[in-house]
């Protein structure tokens, strides 16, 4: 492939993965609206478009006309920044995330991903540790005892579980011994027993590993029993309290985007990524193994949603002793377990 | 354009093909190097001095961030993925989250400007440039002192991923490497002794 012709794709794959992305963010609320609506006996939206569907467009066109309110006592260089470090960082760590096997059409061929490296889970958790900041400093620059509050709590929280969720996923990497993604998700294929899928959730105990990252991810991204730093009930509405329009919209979809890769992490991690039975014709051939890679992710966030519908907020000391209490060493025991069974094998 | 692509191959072997030869590609290009090295280095030392000039901590604190930030690139260009990466996790992810959370915490405010003691001034300044020269004089002078330190072409060729750099620590620099982990653990029961109250304290509070 020649070099403007590489550039030439490389642009468009970027154009469409980024409009997919959003897209999902904004369905995602709704799914998750609609969803819970249904687990407390509601309809969730209904009104806009048939069964509410068009409701996230509608929700868009009123961020984007609303008041951008600036409070006076903010400083404001931080402030403005904040949401677009948070929603930056949530968004550009697609990059490296790969979704499916090769795409071949006529004579070009490229990987269902925006670009390959060999260390792509770490540059994941580079740019997702970065987005720390946008919390942080819209929490201290709104200069409101409410934000600086949940500004405190997320960087706090999320530095805490960073150590448990990193530490998880090393028995993965001991497994499949490379960093990139791609190569992760190769180091699955076929099936052990004969029927049981090569899934790292299925070997090695890593069963206990996905249990600390599925738990960890629900702190990470500020959800639901964790969303301490957004606490309603004690803090309004956390680190955001001070913002409206289009820059509450960009944490919301900070927070949504971060949900939707903690997904893709954890389906190429533990879920053997896009495996799943392949047939059919050529270009059926090619698109399948994206539908299975779309389905874990779906079924990931729909989990999202129902702890949401299902569990109550815990207290911030509980949070804390959890996370380093209970999830650090269990994470650090799975990894000397996993390293001895793979030195003893 | 589209004709010159193909050969009839498979679509993967095809891609490492392609791969390779973007590599080889963007080896040669060696200006191209140099001209992003320059620029994130001259990021790396504006945020060096914005760092010093800035009067508010936050500001400070984020400047550093830029400072880490565009080191991890110079590894990166130097092809050290690894280390970029974890320069990345572990500065500017985690210790200067730490540091802008503390500065969160005590609230601190703008600081004044000090004129600076006349000692700093006059040695200070003397200093920093004989330092400088001093550096440069011996990067210039010996281009062996990389081979003198143990760095062979062909290793610094393979230092950016995780397999040797493992090796080094693991193997060669495994005691050095033990002994910094005791020094950290160290540095935690301190920090735990002085937060920690003393119980008659607690009583009261």
């Amino acid at each position: 492939m020649s070099i403007p012709l590489f550039i030439l794709v490389s642009v468009i794959k970027i154009a469409l993965i980024l409009f997919v992305l959003l897209t999902a963010v904004a369905y995602t609320v709704w799914l998750e609206r609609k969803v819970v609506g249904h687990m407390q006996n509601r309809w969730g939206p209904t009104r806009v478009g048939p069964f509410g569907l068009l409701q996230p467009a509608a929700d868009g066109v009123k961020f984007l006309f609303k008041e951008d309110l600036t409070p006076p006592h903010v400083y404001k260089p931080l402030y403005v920044a904040a949401p677009m470090i948070a929603v930056v960082f949530a968004v550009t760590s697609i990059a490296v995330i790969p979704f499916g096997n090769w795409l071949n059409i006529g004579k070009i061929s490229t990987p269902f991903q925006i670009t390959d490296v060999n260390i792509g889970l770490l540059i994941v958790l580079g740019i997702t540790s970065m987005g720390v900041y946008g919390v942080a400093l819209s929490g201290w620059s709104s200069n409101s005892k409410y934000s600086l509050l949940g500004g405190l709590r997320a960087s706090a929280q999320m530095i805490s579980y960073e150590i448990a969720l990193g530490l998880s996923l090393v028995g993965v990497l001991i497994l499949a011994g490379t960093f990139s993604l791609r190569g992760i998700v190769d180091a699955q294929a076929g099936h052990f027993w004969g029927f049981i899928p090569n899934w790292f959730i299925f070997r090695g105990g890593q069963i206990v590993a996905f249990f600390i990252y599925l738990t960890s991810a629900y702190a990470e991204t500020n959800r639901i029993p964790f969303d301490l730093p957004e606490a309603e009930t004690e803090l309004v509405a956390g680190y955001h309290t001070e913002y409206s329009a289009m820059k509450f919209a960009m944490f919301f979809m900070a927070e949504y985007a971060n949900m939707i890769t903690v997904a893709c992490l954890a389906s190429l991690l533990f879920l053997g990524g896009w495996r799943g039975p392949v047939f059919g014709p050529d270009w059926l051939q090619q698109l399948l193994p994206l539908f299975w890679f779309v389905l874990r992710v779906f079924a990931f966030l729909f989990v999202y949603i129902w702890v949401r519908g299902t569990l109550p907020r815990f207290r911030y000391d509980q949070l804390m002793a959890f996370g380093w209490k209970f999830l650090l060493p269990l994470a650090i025991a799975n990894l000397v377990v996993t390293s001895l069974v793979v030195a003893l094998t | 354009m589209w004709n010159l692509v193909i050969e009839s191959q498979s679509a993967s072997l095809l891609g490492f093909k392609l791969q390779n030869y973007l590599i080889t590609k963007l080896r040669n290009s060696f200006m191209l190097h140099l001209i992003l090295f320059s620029v994130f280095g001259l990021i790396c030392v504006a945020g060096a001095v914005n760092l010093l000039l800035q009067r508010h901590p936050i500001n400070s604190a984020l400047s550093l961030v830029v400072v880490m930030g565009s080191l991890a690139v110079e590894y990166l260009l130097l092809g050290a993925e690894f280390v970029a990466a974890i320069q990345v996790i572990v500065y500017a992810g985690a210790i200067m989250v730490l540091f802008v959370f503390v500065i969160m915490l005590l609230n601190a405010g703008e600081e004044e400007h000090s004129q600076g003691s006349h000692v700093a001034w006059l040695l200070g300044i003397p200093g920093v440039l004989a330092v400088t020269v001093i550096i440069c004089w011996a990067l210039v002078r010996s281009e062996g002192t990389a081979v003198a330190l143990g760095v062979t072409p062909e290793a610094s060729k393979a230092f950016g991923n995780a397999a040797d750099i493992s090796q080094l620590l693991f193997h060669q620099f495994l005691l050095p490497f033990e002994v910094t982990s005791i020094l950290v653990l160290i540095a935690i029961m301190g920090a735990v002794v002085l937060a920690a109250r003393p119980e008659s304290d607690r009583r009261e509070g």
